[in-house]
């Protein structure tokens, strides 16, 4: 075998991915189902969230010819309540949508600045049903919808369906799980598309492009689009390659690309946005300001500035 | 013969699909299990690879059960990966072309004769293989009830490989796959060391680099294996995050690789991760059974009747049962850790008192908390202190297959100090060898066992390692 690893792209199987001719799944294509679903469903849901939903909001901010600003935090550090304060901040110093993560004990994907916070977050005491309630209160005061970024075992504890219902009744809209790939997510899925729920799917540098066509397809609300080969995490510079993955994933597919993992200052932001992304991520630089302030005050303080300065380097 | 019986994949475990490498697609790629005498091949139906509740497709179960008069097994693992509900890839999506990969070029090699030549080769000559399958006449003595009936004891020497343990079989074979790959750099998780110092053996003995991963706490009461790495050039990385233990230096392990996956060969230690892993690790250490089988046919004419094996992630168990796994007519025994006892809260019996959730890659038993947080294990052997457990050992417990039981930190220790009969004192009193804390797990659950068994019950104890790593631990012991 040569030394060189070939970039093969995997042989699309479409039977499979999208299980399309499966007998457990409808034949009918996913977007116009989760539409037509999310948009009945709406009508009969008690709204907990005046939010629109992700789809709408990439819609909405594609018409204005702008890019989405999509903070990242860690639920429960330093605390709650800081988390509850913080998501307010965000929300009205600019940002488009907010991803809210679920403390876990063994964060794959995350590199040592989310690990921390999510180590602290669950060291006081944080908890899932401490997360829920959190939102209950804070969610109806949002503008922009908020998303969970959870690992799954959280979320198979509970069951699919519970946990999928539990947050659609506090008012998530969204949930991406970066432990589970497109193999292994059709009961995500389904139970999603039952609870309003976009389910967001991850493309990185390592996908082939068939595979993150797939991915793209399956992928709702936006597809995030990692931008290393690597876990969260602050870096120095944006990771060149993103320019060309960019362009291949938006020749792809129609729907809205975020890009996320190292991006941490206005520059940085404003050169993915600046290669056509519809949203930016910035995750690990929130994370640490909250982390380490001084005090919630200072670290609340700070977040809104820093708010402020990513949304001035976007469009 | 001795080739023969050495050779990893003789017969081939894993033949390929007769599918072309194009329609071959990961997702649908058809993995045909063949034993080498029934040849049972997996011509499932696509199973869908639903979560939690979904066991496996319900056809092929109800085939096999009618064909061995028996519930059935089916592929062990299904084309997805699984196995019943257990397994899977629950990993980041940068790591998804890379288990791929690793599972194609698996399926090559298992073909490829002069891959099984040198690495048959290297067991032979570096290992020491085949290890000995010994009769460990005083312990049968010492079983041997007041009517002079009892069973006859034989360990299966694993202690007298390379580097004192097991773990060589499946480091030395995942090396030589990953010089196939091109990979120049590799890292590896350890909890008792001995995978690190496995891994860091072959590494030296191929040119590669080599960075493994260890809980802090492991490294403390480990200090002969860390020392013993990085005097084989390996760089060994304490992990502090979470409990510094095992499951917090395979969480590290897996963000090194999805970092650095393009570089890089993750050798996993166990059965347990994300498919392939389970299956490969397992395939490496399956020697360790058809070894056992010729051995036992050789010395008694028979099979073994029972095996017994300490389970932490899995592998030594797996590697012993794998070739038995369709003969119903031997028993499998796995036995954990119960650490201070089962009802403390500070065990590792994943089997006994774990739920099923994703762990590293993998959908199988695990101990958790009622938020699905991972909870830190405990047992006075760092290598059975995981708090997970091989998918496969999830699926055999799950169908009747194997049986699980566990045994106290002071069991398996139990009393280093007093007289009468004590696990790790016993082995080394009885039958001059000092076994591995892992190990005597499955030793002291010898003395629930062979009261049980009938006169002349062959009993194939799997000897995984050497203890000179855990005198030290002992003396402590001694000393409090």
């Amino acid at each position: 075998m040569a030394g060189v690893v070939p970039k093969i792209s995997f042989p699309s199987s479409p039977a499979r991915i999208s299980g399309f001719t499966s007998p457990r799944w409808p034949t009918c294509k996913f977007t116009s189902l989760s539409r037509s679903t999310l948009s009945r469903a709406s009508l009969s849901v008690r709204r907990a969230s005046s939010a629109s939903t992700i789809s709408d909001t990439f819609s909405r901010l594609k018409e204005q010819g702008k890019v989405a600003l999509i903070p990242f935090i860690t639920a429960g550090d330093p605390d709650l309540s800081t988390t509850s304060e913080a998501l307010k901040i965000l929300d009205s110093s600019g940002s488009d949508l907010i991803e809210l993560g679920v403390p876990y004990s063994d964060p794959l994907a995350d590199g040592p600045v989310i690990q921390a916070a999510a180590t602290r977050a669950l060291e006081n005491g944080t908890n899932f049903d401490g997360v829920i309630s959190m939102l209950r209160e804070v969610i109806p005061q949002l503008s922009c919808p908020i998303s969970l970024f959870t690992y799954y075992n959280p979320i198979l504890k509970r069951g699919v369906e519970k946990f999928m219902s539990t947050i659609e009744e506090v008012g998530v809209r969204g949930l991406v799980v970066p432990d589970v790939p497109l193999e292994e997510n059709e009961s995500l899925r389904k139970e999603a598309i039952k609870h309003n729920i976009e389910l967001v799917l991850l493309s990185t540098p390592t996908t082939p492009p068939e595979r993150m066509k797939e991915i793209a397809q399956a992928s709702e609300g936006f597809i995030y689009l990692v931008a290393t080969v690597g876990v969260t995490g602050a870096r120095a510079s944006v990771n060149l390659q993103l320019q060309s993955l960019l362009q291949e994933i938006k020749e792809a597919t129609p729907k809205p690309v975020a890009v996320g993992f190292g991006i941490s200052k206005p520059e940085h932001v404003k050169q993915v946005a600046g290669w056509g992304a519809d949203g930016v991520i910035v995750g690990s630089a929130f994370v640490k300001l909250l982390g380490e302030a001084k005090s919630s005050d200072e670290g609340l303080k700070q977040l809104e500035t820093f708010t402020r300065s990513l949304k001035a380097a976007l469009p | 013969m001795a080739a023969s019986a050495n050779s990893v994949i003789g017969n081939p475990i894993v033949g390929l699909a007769k599918s072309s490498p194009s329609s071959s697609a990961f997702l649908g790629a058809r993995i045909h299990l063949r034993g080498e005498r029934s040849g049972r091949s997996a011509s499932a139906s696509p199973s869908s690879a639903l979560a939690v509740s979904c066991a496996m497709s319900g056809n092929i179960a109800a085939v096999e059960a009618e064909k061995n008069g028996k519930p059935g097994l089916g592929p062990r693992p299904d084309s997805f990966g699984r196995f019943g509900r257990f397994g899977g890839k629950y990993v980041p999506e940068t790591l998804m072309y890379a288990l791929f990969e690793l599972e194609e070029a698996f399926r090559a090699l298992s073909k490829d004769e002069d891959f099984q030549k040198e690495l048959d080769g290297i067991l032979r000559d570096y290992v020491g293989r085949e290890s000995p399958l010994y009769f460990a006449e005083r312990l049968t003595e010492h079983y041997r009830r007041s009517n002079g009936e009892g069973p006859h004891i034989y360990l299966k020497r694993e202690d007298l490989n390379h580097t004192g343990a097991h773990k060589i079989n499946n480091a030395v074979a995942q090396a030589l796959l990953a010089k196939r790959l091109g990979k120049k750099r590799i890292i590896a998780e350890t909890g008792a060391g001995q995978h690190g110092v496995a891994t860091a053996t072959v590494c030296a003995r191929f040119g590669l680099e080599c960075i493994v991963y260890m809980g802090a706490q492991d490294m403390e009461r480990q200090a002969l294996n860390v020392f013993r790495m990085r005097l084989l050039g390996a760089e060994v990385r304490g992990v502090h995050s979470g409990t510094a233990t095992l499951k917090d230096a395979t969480s590290e392990a897996i963000r090194d690789w999805v970092t650095n996956v393009e570089t890089t060969h993750y050798i996993l230690g166990s059965v347990a991760g994300p498919h392939p892993y389970p299956m490969l690790v397992r395939e490496f250490h399956a020697v360790i059974g058809k070894e056992t089988r010729k051995q036992a046919l050789e010395k008694w004419g028979g099979k073994p009747d029972v095996l017994v094996a300490c389970v932490g992630g899995g592998s030594n168990a797996m590697g012993l049962f794998h070739e038995f796994v369709d003969d119903t007519d031997v028993r499998l025994v796995g036995v954990e850790a119960a650490g201070f006892g089962l009802d403390s809260g500070k065990h590792a019996a994943t089997l006994t008192k774990g739920e099923v959730g994703v762990l590293h890659g993998a959908m199988s038993y695990l101990l958790q908390d009622d938020d699905g947080q991972i909870i830190e294990p405990h047992s006075i052997s760092a290598g059975l202190d995981y708090p997970g457990v091989g998918p496969e050992h999830s699926y055999l417990k799950d169908i009747g297959r194997a049986e699980y039981f566990s045994v106290t930190d002071e069991q398996a220790l139990e009393g280093f100090f007093t007289v009468g009969s004590i696990a790790f004192k016993r082995l080394s009193r009885l039958e001059g060898i000092i076994p591995a804390l892992e190990t005597s797990h499955a030793l002291a659950y010898l003395e629930e066992l062979c009261p049980t068994l009938p006169d002349g019950a062959k009993v194939v104890l799997n000897c995984s390692g050497r203890g000179d790593k855990d005198v030290h631990t002992a003396i402590k012991h001694l000393q409090l």
